[in-house]
């Protein structure tokens, strides 16, 4: 019998050679990632006298959810991150390099087939590598950290098939606020996804790495693309190791395979306060934005910045909207200024703030006023998100919140942009 | 805890109520008294009316979202008995096990219901009694692990147990 990603890579690391779907192991983990709650972990174990992790080498610390730090106590909080990460051995504490997903993937340290777990739930972007990737809580961690394994349940998989012909306007993002909208957020609960398709095939990693991302926003454990010629491309001079392709068996099986078709699909928008509540950019109504964001683990690599240059070049914000823009990591914000998107955006008006989490998960850095509405590319629009719970987040691709922000209101970016990513 | 009893008046709540809500990023760090103040801050007064023990009763997708633990670790620390929906976010699921607050997934209960009933638990075989109505659901029990580690306090425990040499 055939198995999964999700399967064949349990299997391999619970060390056996069949696992199926539904069957609990206990899995040896390749990657621990901890973003800014390391310190809580580690003093967690010291405190029950455990000084020193299964593998140091497996574990990397990145610190974004607060940087640059806001307050005296966040800056302490680093400075420990720093402490204790020596104090442990660990020598991939990478600071302040960006957003913690794309600094996984854009730093080499996520290789197909690979299982990671880390404190954040949008781990899942490494299944755009084709890895098995899932974020966990600080307890757990402690757990992992410790001993370098797991329970896990093998997931059932779900297949969503993409294809069709991308229209005018057109992103990864909208396909996946589509799927939320389609099948719902909670689709693929406790499940993995694989996303193939003659349009996953096609996408760029950054456009896959948007869907794999959002995969928890529809409940999933794991959101697999398979890793081909294009990933083996991308880790090029990123990893030591000689990269192969990872994909499912042919006979394996499935829980549900869902055909997505793209053609005739237009930029999509979910409105509060659930990515599942979406809407064409056409059906939505006349919506004022006093904030457009662009940036986040979702939606702040290059590609985003380019389409996002494209569209505003020539243009200016809006002035009663503030367009911040924060690159998805610090490798990302030179390249960008290297290929002059930056100064593009600057010259609309654009605010560009240094790279981290930002306001999306309501940190610091933009966050939003009691009635107001902000545009923006990130993940989640739960109430109280970015701010007050009293002001509203609306989601969408780069492309809508740069239309958005020349409009002052939530735009069309077809008015702007006739191309596609995809 | 294991193959305790848990029973409690019941509080209802809808689906996708998500980690964010539970437990607001911007009150992290704060005391208790601030954090208690702003937990299920979709539903005002929530926090107030509730007593010891109460359980809720949730829809789909109960606790979707964040990886933050403070979301069921805040439902735990205002007193609630347990949480039994309709199905839960994955990461907040393994969380409340992680940390021994009883979560358990019934499918039918959200119907079966009313603001109030009351609610008993049988925790080990995931029985799930209306005693109001006189309605028996069965939910999905937990596995020997996962009732191994809830009996034992939380994972915390579990690893003190296997490498831990001191409790200070």
């Amino acid at each position: 019998m055939g198995m999964t990603m999700a399967e064949k890579i349990l299997a391999r690391a619970s060390g056996k050679d069949q696992v199926k779907a539904g069957q609990y192991v206990t899995a040896k983990v390749d990657r621990m990632m901890c973003h800014d709650s390391f310190p809580i972990c580690v003093i967690a174990l010291k405190r029950i006298g455990i000084n020193k992790f299964y593998d140091p080498d497996r574990v990397v610390v990145i610190i974004d959810h607060y940087f640059p730090a806001p307050t005296v106590a966040m800056a302490q909080a680093q400075s420990l991150s720093r402490q204790l990460a020596e104090e442990f051995g660990v020598k991939n504490h990478l600071g302040y390099a960006g957003i913690c997903h794309q600094v996984m993937c854009e730093e080499g340290f996520v290789l197909p087939g690979n299982l990671i777990l880390g404190t954040d739930s949008h781990t899942t972007t490494y299944g755009a590598l084709g890895a098995a990737s899932a974020g966990i809580g600080v307890t757990e961690m402690n757990y992992v950290l410790a001993t370098g394994e797991l329970w896990m349940l093998v997931p059932e998989t779900i297949r969503f098939d993409i294809q069709g012909s991308p229209g005018p306007g057109l992103m990864s993002k909208d396909i996946v606020l589509h799927i939320a909208g389609t099948f719902g957020t909670e689709v693929a609960q406790y499940k993995a996804i694989e996303f193939l398709g003659p349009v996953a095939t096609r996408m760029s990693l950054a456009s896959r790495m948007t869907l794999s991302n959002m995969g928890v926003e529809l409940g999933a454990k794991f959101a697999f693309f398979e890793a081909d010629e294009k990933t083996i491309g991308f880790l090029k001079g990123r990893v030591d190791e000689q990269v192969q392709p990872f994909g499912p068996d042919k006979d394996a099986s499935y829980c549900a395979i869902h055909k997505v078709d793209i053609t005739g699909l237009e930029p999509q928008v979910s409105l509060p306060h659930n990515p599942g509540n979406t809407k064409a950019v056409s059906e939505i109504e006349d919506i004022e934005v006093a904030q457009a964001f662009l940036g986040s683990c979702t939606n702040g690599r290059m590609e985003d910045l380019e389409v996002a240059s494209k569209i505003l070049k020539g243009h200016k914000v809006n002035p009663k909207t503030r367009l911040l823009v924060t690159p998805a990591s610090h490798r990302i914000l030179l390249e960008a200024d290297k290929a002059g998107f930056i100064q593009i955006l600057l010259e609309a008006g654009a605010h560009i703030t240094p790279t981290g989490c930002g306001p999306c998960p309501g940190g610091h850095m933009g966050l939003i006023a009691a009635g107001e509405a902000c545009i923006s590319s990130t993940n989640r629009n739960f109430k109280g998100r970015m701010g007050s719970p009293e002001a509203e987040v609306y989601l969408g691709s780069p492309a809508t919140v740069a239309a958005s922000a020349i409009e002052g209101r939530i735009a069309d970016p077809r008015n702007y942009w006739q191309e596609t990513t995809l | 805890m294991s193959g305790a009893i848990i029973r409690g008046k019941v509080w209802k709540f809808g689906d996708n109520v998500d980690t964010d809500v539970m437990a607001p990023w911007n009150s992290l760090g704060a005391s208790w008294e601030e954090r208690r103040k702003v937990i299920l801050h979709n539903r005002p007064g929530f926090v107030d009316q509730i007593e010891p023990g109460d359980i809720v009763v949730a829809g789909e997708n109960w606790g979707c979202g964040s990886s933050r633990e403070n979301a069921p670790a805040n439902l735990k620390e205002l007193g609630l008995g347990a949480v039994v929906a309709e199905s839960f976010g994955r990461i907040y699921f393994r969380n409340s096990i992680a940390i021994a607050f009883p979560n358990v997934a019934c499918p039918g209960v959200h119907a079966a219901f009313d603001e109030g009933d009351e609610l008993e638990l049988e925790l080990e075989t995931a029985t799930v009694k209306n005693l109001t109505k006189k309605i028996v659901l069965k939910g999905q029990p937990y596995t020997e692990d996962m009732i191994q580690i809830i009996k034992k306090g939380g994972l915390m425990n579990v690893l003190k147990e296997r490498f831990g040499t001191s409790t200070s």
